[in-house]
Formats: C-alpha cells, structure tokens, sequence
C-alpha cells in the first residue's frame, strides 16, 4: 500500500535513488506516480510526467522512450485555463497575424516548439501530431525546433492541435516568421550557391590544374596546354564574379572606412591573381593560378557559412523567445462587452478584465475585485501581494485568485516594464568594446601582412623579373591568408554552442563562452533560479488524528478549482484521489470554503479557518521565514497545517559545490527577504548572500565586483533582473524566465537544470583551450610559411594547400568539442 | 587527343547539371534542416517483423477504422 505522509516531509535532496522515467528529475521519496511502458512500471516524479507519458503510451509511441538521447523536460500539468487560453488561437482576427490561408479550407502555420530535446523528440511530434485527423502536414525542423503545420479547418481546429501537442509533454506557439527571419534564409540561400559554384569550380580547375602540372614535366602539345588553360579561365569566372563577391564588398566597405579587415588582402590576392591568369592565358605563356585563386575562395567560403550558421541560430533561438505569444487583453466596452485587443491598441481609460493566471497587460488601478498578483517578476517577491480596489498595478504581474478590472493608466513606453527594459537597453550598449579591440587587432595584422607583401614585391621585382616577383607575392597574400586565424574563434564557438545545445543550454552570444571560462564570480537569483519559483508542500501537520493523506485529499478537494500557486501546489501533492466539493466560495487573501461528503471545511489563514469552528485562532510560532503555513479545519476544530515553501531546486547544492570545486566564488543576490534569503543560502551552500536588494542595489553590488577586477556570471530569472543580467560579464537565465530575461542573457538553461551550468563553465572552458591552440598554430604556421613564401621557396599552388591544410586543422580540432 | 574537344565540353555539361541540381535543392529548402534528417531515417517505427509492433500496428488499425 502505497504511503504519501512522509512523502511530503522535506523536499528530499537530490540523493534519492530512484529518477523520473520520463524527464530524468530525481523522484521524490514516496510519490506514487508511474506508467506501465513497455510491460515494465516505470517510476514518474510528477503527475504532469505521468499524464504526459500515459498519452504517449496510449498513442502507442513507446518507440519515443527507446530512440531518444536525452531526457524530456519535466512536463507541467496544463491547468484547464491555458487550455481555454489556447482556444483564443482560434480566433479569425488573432489567426490573420501568423495563420496563411493556403486555399478556401486549407490554412498554414508556423510554430515554435518548447522541448525538443533530441531527434526522437521531432519523431514523436511528427507521428503523433501527423495522425489527427485533419491535419496534412505537419514538419519539425530539428535544428531550429520549428515546425510547419497544415491543416484543414473544416476538420479539425488549430486548438486541437496545440492540446495534442501539449498531452505529449510539449508546448508550442504559434509565431509570426517577420522580415528578419526571411532575410536571414535568403542570406542562407545565397551563401550556400555562392559556395556551391565555387566548390564545383574548384574541383574542376583542380583536376584540369593537375593535368597542367603534370604537362610542364612531362611536355604537353601546345594546344591542349591552351585548351585546359581556357577550360580553367571559363570554370573560375563564376567562381570570382560571382562565389566572392561578399569579400568584395566587404573589403571595399572598410577601405570606404579607411580601416584594414580581414577581406582586404583576399580580395586583392583573389583580383590580382585572376587577372594575372587571365592576361596570361591571352598572351598564351607564363604562369595561371586559376586553382589556387579557386580553392581560396571555396575554402573562405566555407569557413564563412559555418560562421553563418553559428549567427543565425543564435539570432533565432533568442528571436523565438521574445515574440512567443501575441500580446492580447480582453478589454470591456462601453456595455461590458469582452472583447480581444492586441495589447498595442490598449490606451489610458480604458477597462481590462484580467483573469486569474492572467498576465496584467499595463500599469493602472484596479477598479473591481479584489485579488492578489506575482509581482516576483518585477520586484523579486516570492509571495502574491493582495491587491484590493483602487490598489495600483504593475503591467508584467500576474494575477493569481481571483478576476480584476482594472482601469489603464499608462501604457507602452510609459510603463515600468518599458523602463526596465530602456535601463537593459543602456546596460546593454556599454558593451561591444570587446568587438573592437579584436578589430583592431585583425586590423594590424593585415596592415602587417600588406607591408610585408609589398616588401617582398620590390626586392623580388629588384633581384629578378616582375613575373618571378608577382608569383611570390601571391604566394604570401595566400599563404598569410588570415583564413585559419579567423576559422579559429567562430568554428570552436559553433561546435561547442551545438554540443550545449543538446544539453538544454542555449548560447545567444558570441562571447559568452569565452567570459563564462574566465569567470571569477557567479551570482545566483533566488526566486526561480536556485528554487522552483513556486511553492511546494514541504510538511504536513495533522491535528487530532487524521490521517495525512486524507487531510491532503481534503485540502486539495478545495484548492481543486484554484489557480492560487498554494492550491496548485496541495492539488499537486494529493495526487489522485480527490474526493469532489460542492458550494465552493472563494474569499481572496483568505481561503476557500466548500463542502466535502456533508461536512463543512475551510482552508486558508488560520484566523480565517478558526472563525469557521468558532475556536480561538493559533498562530504558528514556528514561523521560518521561507514557508507560509496555510491551515484545515471543519465546523469543530482545526484539522492540519501544511507548510508550503519554495524548495529549492534538486541539483542546487550540488551544482554550488562543483562551481566552488572549480574555483568560483558563488554568492547570492535577491530582492526577497533577508531571512527567507539566507535560509536559501544554508541549504545550497553559499557563504554569501544578501536579501532584500532592488534591481539597482545589485547593479551596484555587481559593479563594486567589477571594479576590483572579477569577471562576474550572472544567473537570474525574471525582469528584474534584466539590468543585472546585461551588466555582467556573461549572464545566464532559466529557461523558465520571462521573455524579456531570455532576450538579454548571454545563455539560458533551457533544460533548467543548475548542473548544466556546471556543464557550461566546464564546456566553456575547454572552449577557451582549444580557442588558444588554434591561434597558436594559426599563428605558428604564418610565422613559419610567411619566410618560406618570401623566400619564392611556395609556388601558389602550395601556398593555397598550405593554407586550407592549416585551416582544416583547426577546424577539425574545434570538431573535438562536439563531445561532451 | 582530339577527344578532349569533346570530352571537355561534356565535363563542363556535367558540372553544369550538378550545379543545377544543387541549386534546386537549395531552393526546395533541403538544406534548411540538415541534422532533423539523419536521425529520422534511423526511426522506422513501424516494422511488422518484430511481434511487438504487430499488435500495436493492429491496434492502430483498430482504431482507425
């Protein structure tokens, strides 16, 4: 017989034995919940898992549990209203944004995908999505977890659809793909035929060129020399006018600029070159260089696509995140009508109905209702704040009990969302110095490089004739190509932002891993990084002898309807077994009242729950500051007390104690409680903490750091912390925080996982070592094949294997970051 | 050798439908998923030899029906 009571005694630690089948969480001790996959009981740690994976058994995907690499996000349980909130996607007027109407019935969408984790991810998505009826065609892109949808609307709705996909354990939104996400598949078409000519063209000049080489020992008929040498000239114009036109332009912008880049020294080896050649092949004698000129075009290119690719799904990833959802209100007109606005069309005066679990769509007043709001984004305090008429609210919050109308009163720039966001904004600017001082240096190097070209020209050209001259200093414009001093950065970036990927850890910014590496300090945030960011029941106290598991069952009859993050959370401890209340009334800042099997309970403040029996109420003394104490009890007596509290997260300790292990120095930052703050901090482990902090109290905390010279990693969540985030050195959010944190932090823990981070720090710093020795040898080799070059010791030819050897190496040696 | 006039000529035909080919590849968008693909073709789920995905192929014919 299965035992919940001790269950619930304190969040077990991160020790237990025994993890979620499903997403990999540890279980915690004495929870019951488990799906027969496969004839085999598998152990769930949450009901959300356990729904989840009932859905894919009863789809009969098992087949999903058997491919997949990585395990799945912890599933949440969708609560009937996000449901209901789904159906708004049904809407003719919402759809016209992001829905493409194909014929008369047929309509198209784009969808971003929540918790794609690894290739059977997309495959479970793809069978069990595919299978409804109705829908035609539905594709995942597993690279960017996007996915193309079809379907036909007599048939089924794209609600539907979107609880198919959230029974599965995934959520998906609809989004509208905008201009700059069909300017970047342009630039993706465009650089992949650019590098699709010159790759064909290089091979075939190649091979030609080898013809060419053996002729000049062996002799070869004039006129087949011609032929060959003609046949080259006709395969490599597409090649220069069209494959390298971006070095081009490119060099031709910071000419235009009087700055020195990377481009300048290739463009003019590859213009020199191929005039050379071609003046060549028209007086018929001398020297070609039609494959070196070629295979340097192919091999830049394809360096510059990895490059590509490596921004674009760094742009995608934190573009994704901020236009998730189409901001909506439901705004009531004149004759308290609803109706659904975007929230752009929102002015002063006018009067929102926001429903619990709502989000506030501007500041104002409430002027109906009573209720209390999660402001933890804004102001970092865990608890709701009870809000009563006339009481003001902060766009960004999020109502909890019960509906308000509200009155707006400032809306878009004048709102404190905006101004936090305009205060990202400044912190955000203060930071490309980085980028230019690498300019700068590129800058040298090719100034350096076009000195030494030209010196090497005038004694040549001095010692012997202009062609003998000519055929050196291109050896030295290729060989010095800067090619695998800039493969060495972008290419380890790429391989090791894909390994993290795959772990859950996104990668916005360049940068980020080369600060992570040499960061001194990480900062945690409270609230939602180091806890769960909602309450959890941590102990029950029953009075009287009831037993535990029916004082649950009991409370969580009551909270069943309740969207208040403390229902939930007895909702989610009871499990199953709910016994059914009637005549619920719902009294906000209170409890709640119902009836359950003929008998009247109350649930709530203590006070409230004793004027119920009409006892004198008792005040729990053993107040700690991180729990909040919500008490049962009937028409006679107090039943039980539940301690709630917002547990810290599983991995917490664990991941404190590897950063410290790696010579970091952990502290903690929060706008909570001091009290409820160090308590938080005994149990992860941190020495430092400080509570009770404003967004501009840690900004100044994070820069008296900086100023002595740390390099601080920032891990947050929410919008408060958005300043913070951007004035770090690197910053880091859970995936879980609000779209404004995801778009400002340098990374996000998709998976929100803190091991992860572990990973990342070690990932990042392998990273920065492989970084090193690229630039090592890249710099090695010019050193050594630069004299060589001078010296007329390399013929073109050489140069350009030289060359595209050396970049091979280091890309081959950024590959070795694929694995973890 | 004369062949080459000829054979030269055809190598560059070649190139140019390899070129084509690659082209339209690039715009019928295959190559905007280049890892989804290699691991989808690993997944055939449905394989009526192993006796476990017998029953569940029937019952998925069940249920459509």
């Amino acid at each position: 017989m299965p035992v919940v009571p001790e269950a619930i005694a304190p969040e077990p630690p991160a020790t237990a034995e025994t993890a979620c089948f499903h997403c990999g969480l540890p279980v915690p001790a004495g929870t019951r919940y488990a799906t027969v996959i496969d004839d085999q009981r598998q152990p769930m740690c949450c009901h959300g898992c356990e729904a989840v994976a009932e859905a894919i058994v009863a789809a009969g995907l098992t087949d999903f549990y058997r491919h997949r690499t990585a395990p799945s996000h912890r599933a949440e349980d969708l609560i009937p209203k996000q449901l209901r909130g789904l159906a708004l996607y049904d809407r003719p007027d919402l759809q016209k944004s992001f829905v493409r109407a194909e014929s008369e019935h047929i309509r198209e969408a784009a969808l971003i995908l929540e918790g794609i984790v690894c290739a059977a991810c997309v495959w479970l998505n793809e069978r069990h999505v595919g299978r409804l009826p109705g829908v035609l065609e539905f594709r995942v892109n597993y690279s960017t977890h996007r996915a193309r949808l079809r379907w036909d609307e007599r048939q089924i709705k794209l609600s539907d659809i979107l609880i198919a996909i959230a029974a599965i354990g995934y959520i998906a939104h609809p989004f509208d793909p905008n201009r700059q996400e069909a300017l970047q598949k342009r630039e993706r078409a465009v650089a992949l035929r650019r590098l699709a000519v010159a790759g064909l063209g290089s091979m075939q000049v190649m091979m030609l060129a080898v013809g060419l080489y053996a002729g000049e020992y062996q002799g070869m008929e004039e006129w087949i020399r011609e032929l060959l040498r003609w046949t080259c000239l006709i395969l490599t114009v597409p090649v220069v006018t069209y494959s390298a036109q971006s070095f081009y332009r490119a060099a031709w912008r910071d000419l235009r600029r009087r700055q020195l880049g990377m481009d300048v020294p290739v463009a003019l080896a590859i213009v020199a070159a191929f005039a050379a050649s071609v003046w060549y092949t028209g007086k018929g004698g001398g020297e070609v260089y039609y494959d070196s000129v070629t295979m340097f075009v192919f091999f830049l290119l394809t360096g510059r696509f990895l490059e590509m690719t490596a921004r674009h799904r760094a742009a995608q990833i934190s573009e994704a995140l901020v236009r998730m959802l189409p901001a909506i209100a439901t705004r009531l007109n004149a004759a308290d009508e609803e109706e659904i606005v975007p929230i752009a069309e929102l002015a002063p005066g006018d009067r929102v109905l926001v429903r619990p679990g709502e989000t506030i769509p501007a500041d104002g007043s409430v002027i109906e209702g009573a209720s209390s709001v999660d402001e933890s984004l804004l102001t970092g305090e865990s608890q709701p704040v009870p809000r009563q008429r006339g009481a003001a609210l902060i766009g960004g919050a999020v109502n909890v009990d019960s509906p308000l109308v509200m009155r707006v009163e400032k809306v878009g720039a004048d709102t404190v969302l905006s101004a936090i966001s305009r205060l990202l904004d400044r912190a955000q600017s203060e930071k490309p110095r980085l980028a230019l001082l690498a300019d700068r240096i590129a800058g040298g190097f090719v100034a350096a490089l076009l000195a030494v070209a030209a010196v090497v020209l005038a004694a040549w050209w001095s010692l012997s004739d202009f062609d003998t001259a000519f055929r050196v200093t291109l050896s030295v414009l290729v060989v010095s190509c800067p090619c695998a001093l800039s493969l060495a950065t972008p290419t380890a970036m790429v391989a090791a932002t894909g390994a993290l990927t795959r772990l859950g850890v996104l990668t916005t910014r360049g940068h980020a891993l080369e600060t992570l590496a040499q960061a001194t300090h990480v900062i945690f945030d409270k609230t939602g990084t180091l806890t769960f960011g909602r309450p959890r029941v941590a102990a029950v106290e029953t009075v009287g002898g009831l037993e535990t598991r029916r004082g649950l069952a009991l409370a969580a009859a009551l909270e069943r309807g309740s969207e208040h993050p403390v229902g939930r959370a007895l909702v989610e401890a009871a499990g199953e077994s709910i016994p059914s209340a009637t005549d619920i009334r719902n009294t906000p800042g209170n409890g709640i009242e119902g009836w359950i099997e003929g008998r009247r309970y109350r649930i709530g403040r203590p006070e409230f729950v004793a004027a119920l029996s009409q006892t004198a109420a008792t005040e729990r003394d053993d107040l700690d500051a991180a729990s909040t104490w919500v008490a049962l009890g009937d028409e006679t007596r107090l039943l039980a007390w539940f301690r709630l509290t917002d547990a810290l997260r599983p991995d917490a300790a664990i991941a404190v104690a590897a950063l410290r292990a790696r010579g970091l120095t952990v502290e903690l930052l929060s706008g909570d409680r001091p009290d409820a703050v160090t308590h938080t901090a005994r149990e992860a482990g941190i020495a430092t903490a400080t509570g009770g902090m404003s967004p501009q109290d840690k900004l100044e905390r994070l820069r008296a750091l900086q100023q002595r010279g740390t390099v601080v990693a920032m891990v947050g969540d929410g919008v408060n912390d958005a300043p913070v985030l951007a004035a770090a050195q690197v910053s880091l959010a859970m995936g879980n925080g609000t779209q404004l944190a995801h778009a400002s932090a340098d990374m996000i823990l998709l998976s929100e996982r803190l091991e992860h981070l572990v990973d990342g720090v070690d990932m990042a710093r392998r990273t920065l070592t492989i970084t090193r020795e690229n630039f090592a040898w890249a710099i090695g080799y010019n050193l050594i094949a630069l004299p060589l070059a001078a010296g007329g010791w390399l013929t073109p030819w050489m140069s350009a294997i030289g060359m595209s050897f050396s970049s091979l190496l280091v890309v081959v040696n950024a590959l070795r970051l694929r694995r973890l | 050798m004369r062949i080459l006039y000829l054979l030269i000529p055809m190598a560059l035909g070649v190139v140019g439908v390899a070129l084509w080919g690659f082209l339209w590849a690039v715009r019928t968008g295959q190559f905007d998923d280049l890892e989804g693909s290699a691991h989808r073709i690993l997944m055939d789920d449905d394989d009526p030899r192993i006796p476990h995905y017998r029953a569940e192929a029937k019952e998925d014919k069940s249920l459509s029906e």
